[in-house]
């Protein structure tokens, strides 16, 4: 048996006075920004590659081998952009982790910082985040009054400025290039890429963009060690080359229709049945789970026999969902109709599409007219296989779109009508209509 | 007269260090001017498009896009609650809520209460799902609310 799991990212949880300078240095804080200015920014770069640390936004890509992307001998500015956007239905795991230890975020920026040689970082946060945003100001005046932000970082020759941009409440600002786009004073419109921001970026520079957590678990991994990142959660797979393992502690987030709905960190890879049963006390009311979501409302569902499904990177992709994204699970008792998900998530992509591709404007919205009907008790078999036939045509990966906004609209409804099929039939068959209230302007 | 404060103006420049050029301070700019005047006027459109050396159909471009900013004909009202509608929330009574809310205060999403105290907004997921339904107020969440504490809220009790 090894020893119990130790939480490492929420360690200074419901600290009395956790989120100061003093409590964090006292604690060990800023032992692995020491480090890594001790080394080169390359040896930096080296042990979050060898770490195996996978970014914890979404995409899953590899943390550092992001970072070598970057052009060599770069002159001029190099910025580095945290995405503080999170907006994913289900998720918030940013928010805890700034209110409750913003130094060590901010500790992952500076050492980020100074492997990626950035000259800049632009802390994007989302607007709703007031609380976040307070304790952040915070901390970062404490870094400048004690030389670890601004000219000559602890003596080294390193300088680095970190700002605070507030955004202003719109879902797309946190894919990356929307992110972007945003930051330079413009609608968030996502760009094509290629270029990716590590050679066009923020204001045509090169650029770093990495989420919160990520940098709290570069933070962990340079004062810990790469060896004892490696220790925790799931291994590569030996019969997959492409798999590059789900190693390190994860922030999940459990919500919906459970007793105890919170933030656990846990080794990757623990399964949505633990979660729910060990974790968070359990479906409320004495029910049993219909469906989970597995990682935010992009990843689309688990069904009640899908509840083993580990929740790595790989797990979820094996049963016919989009992926583990922020592994924030929602979870949702028999009690409840899988046609009144499937229009709330319809309806959220469609309040946030940013418009700019047909497929995904067009696509969200009469995906969501489709449902608002069947809800209406006027739906007919064949919107079945409209919306199937919807979901099947918006993305990137059908290569009709710029962004992955669109594959997240599309993941929940082709996961619905595959794995409940039978259940949206019923529903309309019998002419049935949802009594919830909803006020009139839909969307 | 200018649409601008001198303290508005002030704090829209001390942003201008911190970018590589001044387009970037557009949203900033919106919000410092919002959050003192309650909306962005055309005047104030105006005033911050020259102070960023921008044309005013670049600042509307932005401001457009992003629902939260209010013109002069919908100012805000001194405090401004959005109600959470994403999955999350309405498994836990997001939708009900939101519904009850506007009924008692008869408005819509978008709308101030008639006496302009609060402006009732939908929202998508807020990041407190383990708090649902929640609200934000101005920039605060409020996690577990009940159509009771939202209606008192709105009416500045
Ligand atoms: C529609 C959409 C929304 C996204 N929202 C977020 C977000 O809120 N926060 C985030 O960190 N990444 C988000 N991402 C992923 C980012 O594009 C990007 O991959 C990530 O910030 C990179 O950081 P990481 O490598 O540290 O994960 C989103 C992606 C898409 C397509
Ligand atoms: S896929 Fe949707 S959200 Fe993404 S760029 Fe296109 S229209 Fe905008
Ligand atoms: S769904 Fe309401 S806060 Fe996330």
């Amino acid at each position: 048996m090894s020893a119990p799991f130790e939480p490492v990212l929420l360690a200074r949880r419901g600290m009395p006075d956790g989120q100061s300078l003093k409590t964090y240095q006292a604690t060990g804080g800023y032992e692995g920004l020491r480090k890594a200015l001790a080394m080169e920014p390359k040896q930096v770069i080296d042990t979050v590659i060898k770490s195996g640390l996978r970014g914890r936004g979404g995409a899953g890509f590899s943390t550092g081998t992001k970072w070598t992307f970057l052009p060599k001998d770069i002159q001029g500015p190099v910025y580095l952009c945290i995405n503080g956007d999170e907006s994913e239905p289900g998720t918030f795991n940013n928010r805890e982790l700034i209110e409750c230890d913003p130094h060590q975020v901010l500790e992952g920026i500076v050492i980020t910082g100074y492997a990626t040689k950035s000259t800049t970082a632009y802390f994007y946060l989302r607007y709703e985040y007031g609380r976040c945003y307070r304790t952040l100001k915070k901390a970062i005046d404490e870094m400048y009054a004690n030389n670890l932000l601004g000219k000559n970082i602890l003596g080294s020759n390193y300088s680095l400025d970190v700002h605070l941009h507030r955004g202003a409440c719109a879902y797309i600002c946190g894919e990356e290039t929307g992110l972007i786009e945003s930051l330079e004073g413009k609608r968030a419109w996502p760009r094509i890429k290629p270029p990716f921001p590590d050679i066009e970026g923020a204001f045509r520079r090169p650029t770093v963009v990495n989420n919160v957590e990520t940098m709290a678990c570069v933070t962990q991994i340079l004062d810990r060690g790469a060896d004892w990142f490696l220790s925790i959660g799931v291994p590569k797979d030996p019969n997959n080359p492409r798999d590059g393992g789900s190693y390190g502690p994860k922030l999940y987030c459990i919500s919906g229709h459970v007793n105890k709905p919170g933030l656990v960190e846990l080794p990757l890879g623990i399964t949505a049945r633990e979660l729910i049963d060990k974790h968070a006390g359990g479906v409320w009311k004495g029910r049993q789970a219909k469906a989970v979501v597995p990682g935010g409302i992009s990843m689309g569902f688990l069904s009640a026999a899908e509840l083993d499904t580990p929740l790595d990177f790989n797990g979820p992709g094996k049963v016919g969902c989009l992926g583990l994204c922020t592994a924030a699970v929602i979870v949702i008792d028999d009690q409840t109709s899988m046609v009144d998900v499937l229009y709330n998530t319809c309806r959220f992509f469609a309040h946030e599409s940013c418009g700019q591709c047909t497929p995904c404007r067009e696509g969200t919205a009469w995906s969501t007219k489709i449902l608002a009907r069947i809800r209406q008790g006027q739906g007919t078999l064949k919107d079945l296989d409209t919306l199937t036939d919807i979901s099947n045509t918006i993305g990137i990966m059908p290569g009709t779109t710029i962004c992955g906004l669109a594959d997240g609209a599309a993941w929940p409804i082709k996961n619905a009508l595959k794995k409940f099929r039978p259940e949206f039939e019923e529903y309309i068959k019998s002419g049935r209509k949802t009594q919830m209230r909803e006020v009139a302007a839909a969307h | 007269m200018s649409a601008l404060s001198e303290s508005a103006k002030q704090q829209i420049r001390d942003h201008f260090s911190r970018y590589p050029n001044k387009q970037a301070v557009t949203l900033p700019a919106l919000h410092i001017v919002q959050q003192e005047q309650g909306c962005v006027s055309r005047a104030a459109i105006v005033e911050i498009a020259e102070m960023l050396e921008l044309a005013p159909a670049q600042i509307v471009d932005t401001l457009s896009f992003y629902g939260f900013f209010k013109d002069e004909k919908h100012p805000l009202g001194k405090r401004r609650i959005w109600v959470c509608r994403s999955l999350a929330c309405a498994l836990r009574g997001g939708d009900e809520l939101l519904a009850e809310v506007c009924d008692r205060l008869h408005v819509q999403p978008g709308d101030n209460t008639a006496d302009g105290t609060a402006t009732i907004e939908l929202a998508e997921c807020l990041g407190a799902c383990d708090g649902a339904p929640c609200i934000l107020i101005d920039d605060e969440l409020q996690l577990n609310v009940t159509a009771d504490e939202v209606v008192a809220l709105a009416e500045g009790r």
